[in-house]
């Protein structure tokens, strides 16, 4: 999950990292204040979770307080790539000597936390490591033992940085290090990291993503942010129906029927697992289908799941027909998968062997489930039709009906 | 023969009164040649038994109760357990760890493999449905019961390393239906950072004579596909490799960018499109149907002894 800027700025400062003054405003009489606090020119940024925000004009410039709740008014009201913000921070505008950067990833081929250090700071570090390999430091660290502020010593020195710089920056890039492996995260940057004329360094700029994974046991991190559960921080706010799919997913502890993404085409599909629906979602679009969603299902889940999943994808509008697929199983039973696609047809008064374009899971209860659908006349296939064939069988069924 | 394990090889399964472990262990003892599962571990209950296999409470106890060193373990503790589970196999001088819990945070699995590795053990997973040797052993829920697992795979000569559980059985279950059996089949975990690689699985395949060819299944997602292409190129690897890449349409999909500083310490190459690419540059074949797999594999492995 990612975080605001805001959010990151209190992540790293209460990990020591100096920090310019700033404060985070939801409205443009709170900008003012701040801005009065600070008692000198501030910048006004956009706090939205997504790039772009300079060149979009979501960061200004205020001399005076008044100015600072005009822009703040206005930044407020700026859309950028379909996210509003949820509010700004108002920044006191810095005299940088020299901007550096200060980053830390996973580096997943060596399975090591990486500490990255620029002194071209202010840019996309990928541009830097393209344009001027030799300007970025690395160093991997242990997984076993705390990061030793040498190691991020040596990442900084390695690019020929000495002097203050060197002694300043050190214990910053090692502090975020700590931090990084201390709350789990993925990504944390530090962007530009401001030397300022009289030699300090501070953050300017701060990106941090943490692990989904680890939301639980970073609770006391996310309460300290005002973050809740509910928020979940997705590259795509959930639609309608994908909230629906989660609901259906969350009835019983029993088994996946869920992580539903939405299409706009006809063909409804009842898919998985996680391999399988992502191979027969590929089969589907070779064979020129066109489908409805996306969704996963797995662990075996109950007649109840798998029918009130069955029955979101056929009451999606535009689904002409659904498609049931998936993967040999050997976990989930077939026989339940069936009873549920027929029963979900059955209560929404559809013939379940005109709508369910074909039903091709082969595995555990197999023979069970074959029979069921065989006395509804569904079109089922075993193993020995692949699961692309069983794709291009779905495909050519609905364009049947499109013609 | 096989890779990781053979008939001989003994494990623990911990977490094994769990109702997932319950059924797993049912699974491995019935299947080939029947498992040498020497003991399972959940903390609490030791004097219990599971299909007959001795409950302890730690893993010493059952290596102590064992009388020798064990093999293995298959670890299906809850995620915020699994950690401390799997430092304790290693500590107790297990040196092969299939880690089936899902949804552990990346930065425990790198402490697991970390440890690992000053340890000489190994990691397969997390996330993973384990280990299979076609009618002598499986280690892990792999292929499902004995009698579903025994249809799908089959002995023979090709090695099956997947990022999916489910796609092992299914792309194995084809080679069988083509009749090209499987020397050892590994799901491997689809997670970030995993215990083993294609790449770091491919010496011990190179190694087993009984072994002529590789299928892989991989996703989306990741640097594992380019570390194979560079060992296969560092390594002039005799095994002609056949891969079937799931999720292209990922490609197309907004907010699916795995930029930022993550490319910079790995290179860009997430796409399904820049994987396929990769492959290909290294010579592995990618093919776009499953069911074209069997053919490539003969036609390539014809190719080999013919040269």
């Amino acid at each position: 999950m990612r975080f605001f800027e805001y959010e990151s700025r209190q992540i790293v400062k209460a990990a020591g990292i100096p920090v310019s003054a700033h404060g985070f405003a939801r409205t443009p009489e709170e900008a003012r204040k701040i801005a009065e606090e600070i008692a000198a020119p501030v910048v006004i940024k956009s706090q939205v979770l997504t790039g772009g925000r300079m060149k979009a004009g979501g960061v200004r410039f205020a001399d005076t307080p008044d100015e600072a709740a005009k822009e703040a008014e206005f930044v407020l009201g700026l859309e950028i790539n379909g996210h509003m913000p949820r509010g700004v921070l108002v920044d006191s505008k810095v005299a940088v000597k020299q901007e550096f950067y200060a980053g830390v990833v996973w580096d997943g081929t060596r399975k090591l936390p990486v500490m990255l250090f620029s002194d071209m700071g202010g840019i996309d570090i990928e541009e830097v490591a393209e344009t001027h390999p030799d300007r970025v430091g690395r160093g991997h660290f242990s997984n076993l033992m705390e990061v030793s502020d040498y190691e991020a010593k040596q990442v900084i020195a390695s690019i020929g940085v000495t002097g203050s710089a060197l002694t300043r920056a050190t214990p910053i890039l090692a502090r975020l290090a700590r931090l990084f492996v201390r709350h789990d995260m993925t990504l944390a940057e530090i962007n530009p990291l401001a030397m300022l004329e009289d030699g300090r360094f501070v953050a300017v700029d701060a990106h941090m993503d943490m692990e989904n994974e680890a939301r639980g046991r970073q609770q006391t991190l996310l309460k300290a942010l005002g973050v809740g559960d509910e928020e979940t921080r997705q590259a795509r706010e959930a639609t309608p129906f994908e909230l629906a799919g989660e609901e259906v997913d969350s009835q019983d502890h029993r088994g996946v029927a869920g992580n539903v993404t939405e299409f706009d085409g006809n063909l409804g599909l009842v898919i998985g697992a996680g391999g399988g629906s992502l191979t027969l979602f590929d089969a589907v679009r070779a064979h020129g289908g066109d489908p409805a969603n996306y969704c996963e299902i797995g662990g075996n889940p109950s007649v109840s799941k798998a029918c009130g999943l069955a029955k979101l994808v056929l009451q999606k509008p535009g689904v002409e027909k659904i498609a049931v697929m998936m993967s040999i199983v050997s976990n989930t039973r077939v026989d339940i998968v069936a009873r549920g696609v027929i029963k979900a047809c059955l209560e929404l008064g559809y013939d379940p062997a005109e709508k369910i374009a074909i039903f091709r899971i082969p595995g555990a209860w197999e023979d069970e489930g074959f029979k069921i659908l065989a006395k509804y006349g569904v079109e089922y296939c075993d193993r020995s039709v692949s699961m692309h064939e069983a794709a291009r069988r779905a495909v050519e069924k609905i364009q049947g009906v499109a013609a | 023969m096989s890779i990781l394990i053979d008939e001989t090889t003994t494990f623990i399964v911990q977490g094994i009164t769990g109702r997932e472990a319950v059924n797993l262990t049912r699974e491995c003892l019935d299947y080939g040649a029947g498992a040498k599962i020497v003991g399972g571990v959940t903390p609490g209950r030791k004097g219990r038994e599971v299909h007959g296999v001795p409950v302890f409470d730690t893993v010493a106890q059952a290596v102590e109760h064992h009388g020798s060193p064990i093999d293995g373990s298959v670890v299906t503790v809850p995620p915020a357990f699994t950690k401390d589970a799997v430092l304790e196999a290693i500590e107790n001088g297990i040196k092969l760890v299939v880690i089936v819990t899902e949804r552990i945070p990346r930065r425990d699995v790198a402490v697991m493999v970390e440890f690992a590795s000053y340890h000489d053990a190994r990691i397969i997973g997390p996330n993973c449905l384990g280990i299979i040797v076609p009618d002598v052993i499986k280690m892990g829920g792999i292929g499902g019961p004995a009698k579903d697992a025994a249809k799908a795979y089959t002995p023979g000569s090709v090695g099956v390393i997947s990022r999916s559980g489910g796609m092992t059985t299914e792309m194995s279950s084809t080679l069988t239906a083509a009749g090209l059996g499987q020397s050892t089949a590994v799901s491997i975990g689809g997670d970030a950072i995993i215990g083993s690689s294609y790449a770091e699985l491919m010496g011990l395949f190179e190694a087993d004579e009984q072994t002529e060819a590789i299928v892989i299944y991989t996703e989306p997602g990741g640097r594992m596909e380019a570390e194979l292409a560079r060992w296969v190129r560092e390594n002039d690897s005799r095994l002609p490799i056949v891969a079937f890449m799931a999720g292209r349409f990922m490609d197309e999909m907004p907010g699916m960018s795995f930029g930022h500083a993550g490319t910079i310490v790995e290179g860009k190459a997430d796409t399904a499109a820049e994987k396929i690419a990769r492959l290909a540059e290294a010579g592995i074949v990618v093919a776009e149907e499953i069911s074209q797999i069997p053919d490539i594999v003969k036609s390539r492995i014809a190719e080999r002894s013919a040269v």
